[in-house]
C-alpha cells in the first residue's frame, strides 16, 4: 500500500477509520483539532462537533454501549471537562471499542496549563497507549479499538503537540470489516447506581490485573539492547529525542503502553544496566512507578518538569555532551507575540472596554489576546466558560459598585460550551452582571470550526442554528442587545448603559471573523494630511498601523480595509480607498 | 544519507505551512524518510512561526536544535536574525527582504533592529531576496513562499522537475500558473 506524509492527528483519524469507527464526537482544542477534522473525509463515519467535551464523550460512550466503535478527541484541558463520564465509563467498560484521544501541550504552545494527562489513566484505571510518530499514531489507534473490546475497557491514546503536529510517513491500509456488535440490555453493567457500581468496581480491579499482564507482553513495549551499561526508559516523543541524542550508546526500553506499566519488563531491563534514566516530558509518571517498585532510576533530578525536551538536553544530561557550536545573536531582539489579526472584530470591543476602564473577566479564545498591549484590557482567564461565572463571584465578593465597572467577555462557541450555565447561575442567584458575547460566527482560535450558533455541521451541511438572543432571553435575561463592535461610538454607549443597569444583561457583539471566506473587506485605509499625530489609532493595536520616523503609517500589505481605524480617528484623518 | 535539517521561519499568516508541505512532499518523491514539524494555534496569530523539515535515510526527532540547521528559509528579517543560533556552522540562510513590525515595535516599546541583512551576511552564508517583488512579478503577492522555495531548491540535490511536479500537486489549480512562475523566478536567482 502507498505511503503518505500525514500529520499525527490525521494518522489517528486514518487509524480510527481503518478500525471501522462509526461515531466520532469531539470539541475542538489545539493540538487535537485536526483528528476530528480529518474524519470528515470518510463518508461512512458519523462525525460531529459537540458543544463541549463532556457531551462529546457521552455521545461516544452511548455509541459504544450501542455496539459501535466510537472515539472522542480532546486537548488535555478538555479531558478535565469530560472527566465525569470518563471515570464512570471505566466501570461500564465498552461494547463497541471506545477510544479517548487526548493531546497534551508541553511548552504550552496554545494552552492555559501544562497538565500531564497520564494521571487520568491511573486514576480512572484505564488503558493508555502513547505513539511517537504518525505511523505509530495509526497503528496504536487501530490496536486501541481492539484492546478496548478484548478487555472491556475504554482506551486512551495520549499525544503531545510534537506528535500531533508533526508529519511523517504512514502506510495506508484498507478498512477492516468490523460488524456492529449486538446491543443487549444489561442493567447490572450499564446502570451505575451504588448496588451495581460496587460489583463493577470488583470487575475493574480484576481487569486491571489482566491489563498489567498485557503490559508485560504488549508489542508496543520494546527493548533495544545495545550492550551498554546505561539504560533509558522512554515513551512517545521523548523516545525520538533520545534516539537522536544517544544513538546506540545506550539500551532502550520504549513504553508504547504507558498505563498500566509492565513491572517485570522494567525490572529485567534495569537489572542489566548500571544506570537507568527515565526520559519523560512533564511529570515523573514512569519514574515514580519505577521507584515505588524499588527500581533505582534517574529522572527529574536531571531532567526538567517544565516544557518540551530536546535531543541536546538529553545528550547533555545522559552523556555529558555539549551542544553543537552556533552563532549567538549579540543584541536583544523584540519579541513577536501573537496578536489579533487585522480586521479582527474583537478589536473594537476591547478598544471600548479599555477606554471605559472596566474590569474584564475573560475566557478562552482568540479574544484572550485582549490581555496583550496595547489593548491590555482582560483581567482574568481561567478556563472555558469561567468569564461568566467568575464575574458573578467577583460581584458577590466586592458588591454592586465594583459590578458596575465589570463585564465578562466570551466567544460564541465558548458560550455554547459552558458559558450558558454560568449565565443561568447569574439569573437564578440574582446577579446583575453584564456579559458580552463576542459573536464572530465561528470557533476562531482553533482554526474555524462550526458550532451550534453557526447553522452548519462539521460537514458544512445546513442545520438548525441556536439563536443566542432567544437563548439568553429564555434563561431569564430581560435585557439582550445586539451591537456591532466596529460602530465604536454606539457600542460604547451600550456598554455604559448595560453595566449601570440593576439587572443582568447580555450584549451580543456581532461581527464575523475577518478570516472567514464570507467576509469580504476591500480597499485599504490611508492616513491623510489631516493627521495630527494624536496616535489614538495606535491604541487599537492593529498590526497594520505603526509609526515610522514620527509619522503614523498604514502598511498596505497588512491592511484589509476593515475601516475600524476610520471610526476612532477624532480628526477624520484616515480614509478608506479602493 | 545523513539527515538534512531545514528550518522555515516567519510570521503567522505568511504561508510558511504551505512551503513546508511542498518541501516535505518533494523529498518523499526522492525516496527519503521525512518529518515535518509544524506549530498551529496561538503562534499563528501574527506571532513567530517555526517549522522544521528533516529528511534522510531515517529521521527520529522532528525538531531541529541550535547549530543543526543546514538551511534556514526565513520569510522575514527579524525572524531570520532570531533563528541564527539554529544555523549549522557552514549552513546557508535564505532570507526574504521584508520587515514586519512586531507589536512591541508598533507600540514603541522597542526598536526594530537595524541593518539585519548586512549583519547576517557578515556572520553566515546568506542570500537576501526581495521575494515580494518577485511574487508580484509572477502575478500573485501571496506566492512569496513559492519564490523562496525556488531559491532554496537551487541549493538542494532534488531535481528541478521534482519540485515542479510537487507544486502542481500541492497548489490549487487556479493559483498554479502564478506559483510556477514564482518558483522559476526564485530558482533563477
Amino acid at each position: 500500500m502507498a505511503k503518505k506524509l500525514l500529520l499525527g492527528n490525521a494518522a489517528v483519524a486514518r487509524g480510527a477509520w481503518e478500525a471501522g469507527v462509526r461515531v466520532v464526537s469531539s470539541y475542538p482544542g489545539t493540538p487535537s483539532t485536526e483528528i476530528t477534522e480529518n474524519m470528515v473525509q470518510y463518508d461512512d463515519v458519523f462525525v460531529e462537533w459537540a458543544p463541549n467535551e463532556k457531551v462529546a464523550a457521552e455521545v461516544a460512550i452511548g455509541a459504544s454501549i450501542a455496539g459501535g466503535r466510537a472515539m472522542t478527541c480532546c486537548k488535555h484541558v478538555g479531558l478535565n471537562v469530560m472527566a465525569d463520564p470518563i471515570f464512570t465509563v471505566s466501570y461500564i467498560g465498552s461494547n463497541g471499542g471506545l477510544v479517548i484521544c487526548v493531546a497534551d501541550d508541553p511548552g504550552m504552545h496554545s494552552s492555559q496549563n501544562e497538565q500531564d494527562s497520564r494521571h487520568y489513566a491511573k486514576a480512572a484505571k484505564m488503558l493508555m497507549l502513547e505513539p511517537a510518530d504518525s505511523s505509530e499514531c495509526k497503528e496504536y489507534t487501530k490496536k486501541a479499538f481492539e484492546l478496548s473490546e478484548k478487555y472491556d475497557v475504554p482506551c486512551f491514546i495520549r499525544l503531545s503537540t510534537r506528535v500531533s503536529h508533526s508529519q511523517s510517513l504512514v502506510e495506508l491500509c484498507d478498512k477492516d470489516d468490523v460488524e456492529l456488535k449486538p446491543y443487549e440490555k444489561n442493567i447490572a453493567k450499564h446502570v451505575m447506581m451504588p448496588g451495581n457500581a460496587i460489583k463493577r468496581h470488583v470487575v475493574v480491579e480484576e481487569r486491571h490485573r489482566a491489563l498489567v499482564e498485557l503490559a508485560e507482553d504488549c508489542e508496543f513495549n520494546t527493548v533495544e539492547d545495545n550492550g551498554s551499561d546505561i539504560g533509558v526508559i522512554t515513551s512517545g516523543i521523548s523516545d525520538m529525542y533520545a534516539r537522536d541524542a544517544l544513538g546506540d550508546k545506550v539500551n532502550y526500553l520504549k513504553l508504547g503502553m504507558v498505563y498500566p506499566l509492565p513491572e517485570k519488563l522494567i525490572k529485567d531491563f534495569a537489572a542489566k544496566c548500571n544506570k537507568v534514566y527515565v526520559i519523560e516530558e512533564l511529570d515523573p509518571f514512569i519514574e515514580e512507578h519505577c521507584k515505588a517498585m524499588g527500581v533505582d532510576v534517574i529522572g527529574k533530578d536531571v531532567f526538567t518538569l517544565l516544557g518540551e525536551y530536546t535531543p541536546a538536553m538529553i545528550a547533555k544530561a545522559v552523556l555529558g555532551e555539549d551542544a553543537k557550536e552556533y552563532n549567538e545573536v549579540n543584541e536583544a531582539l523584540p519579541n513577536r507575540p501573537p496578536v489579533m489579526c487585522a480586521g479582527c472584530p474583537h478589536r473594537g470591543t476591547f478598544y471600548v472596554l479599555k477606554k471605559l476602564g472596566l474590569t474584564v473577566s475573560g475566557d478562552i479564545g482568540c479574544y484572550t489576546l485582549g490581555a496583550v498591549a496595547p489593548l491590555a484590557s482582560v483581567d482574568t482567564t481561567i478556563c472555558m466558560g469561567a468569564s461568566v461565572s467568575a464575574a458573578h463571584g467577583m460581584a458577590k465578593a466586592r458588591g454592586e459598585e465594583f459590578n458596575k465597572k465589570l463585564v465578562s467577555v466570551i466567544g460564541d462557541s465558548t458560550f455554547m460550551h459552558s458559558g450558558i450555565t454560568g449565565l443561568i447561575d447569574i439569573v437564578y442567584n440574582k446577579g446583575n452582571n453584564t456579559v458580552i458575547i463576542l459573536d464572530n460566527s465561528i470557533t476562531g482560535m482553533t482554526g474555524h470550526q462550526d458550532n451550534p450558533t453557526t447553522g452548519k455541521t462539521i460537514r458544512g451541511e445546513a442545520t438548525k442554528q441556536v439563536d443566542l438572543l432567544k437563548l439568553c432571553q429564555a434563561v431569564g435575561i430581560d435585557h439582550v442587545v445586539v451591537a456591532d463592535p466596529f460602530d465604536v461610538k454606539n457600542f460604547e454607549k451600550i456598554v455604559k448603559a448595560e453595566v449601570e443597569r440593576d439587572e443582568p444583561s447580555v450584549i451580543i457583539a456581532q461581527r464575523p471573523c475577518a478570516l472567514l471566506k464570507t467576509v469580504k473587506y476591500s480597499g485599504r485605509c490611508e492616513i491623510t494630511d489631516k493627521c495630527k499625530k494624536c496616535k489614538i489609532c495606535m491604541k487599537l493595536g492593529c498590526p497594520a498601523i505603526s509609526v515610522r520616523d514620527g509619522a503614523v503609517v498604514i502598511d498596505a500589505t497588512q491592511c484589509n480595509g476593515c475601516g475600524l481605524c476610520t471610526n476612532v480617528c477624532p480628526f477624520g484623518a484616515i480614509e478608506k480607498r479602493d | 544519507m545523513s539527515t538534512k535539517n531545514i528550518m522555515i521561519v516567519g510570521v503567522g499568516g505568511q504561508g510558511t505551512l504551505l512551503a513546508s508541505r511542498i518541501l516535505g512532499n518533494a523529498v518523499i518523491k526522492e525516496g527519503y524518510d521525512v518529518k515535518v514539524s509544524e506549530v498551529h494555534g496561538m503562534s499563528q496569530r501574527g506571532g513567530s512561526v517555526v517549522t522544521y523539515v528533516k529528511f534522510g535515510d531515517k529521521v527520529n526527532s522532528p525538531i531541529v536544535g541550535k547549530g543543526e540547521a543546514d538551511i534556514i528559509l526565513a520569510f522575514e528579517l527579524l525572524e531570520a536574525y532570531r533563528a541564527l543560533p539554529y544555523l549549522k556552522k557552514g549552513g546557508k540562510m535564505i532570507i526574504n527582504d521584508q520587515q514586519i513590525d512586531p507589536m512591541p515595535v508598533i507600540t514603541g516599546v522597542v526598536e526594530y533592529p537595524a541593518d539585519i541583512g548586512n549583519k547576517l551576511s557578515a556572520l553566515c552564508d546568506c542570500t537576501v531576496t526581495d521575494a515580494l517583488a518577485l511574487a508580484q512579478e509572477a502575478g500573485n503577492t501571496k506566492a512569496v513562499n513559492v519564490v523562496l522555495i525556488g531559491v532554496m531548491a537551487k541549493n538542494t540535490e532534488i531535481p528541478y522537475d521534482v519540485w515542479v511536479e510537487t507544486i502542481k500537486e500541492t497548489v490549487p489549480a487556479r493559483f498554479l500558473e502564478a506559483n510556477l512562475k514564482a518558483f522559476d523566478l526564485g530558482y533563477g536567482i
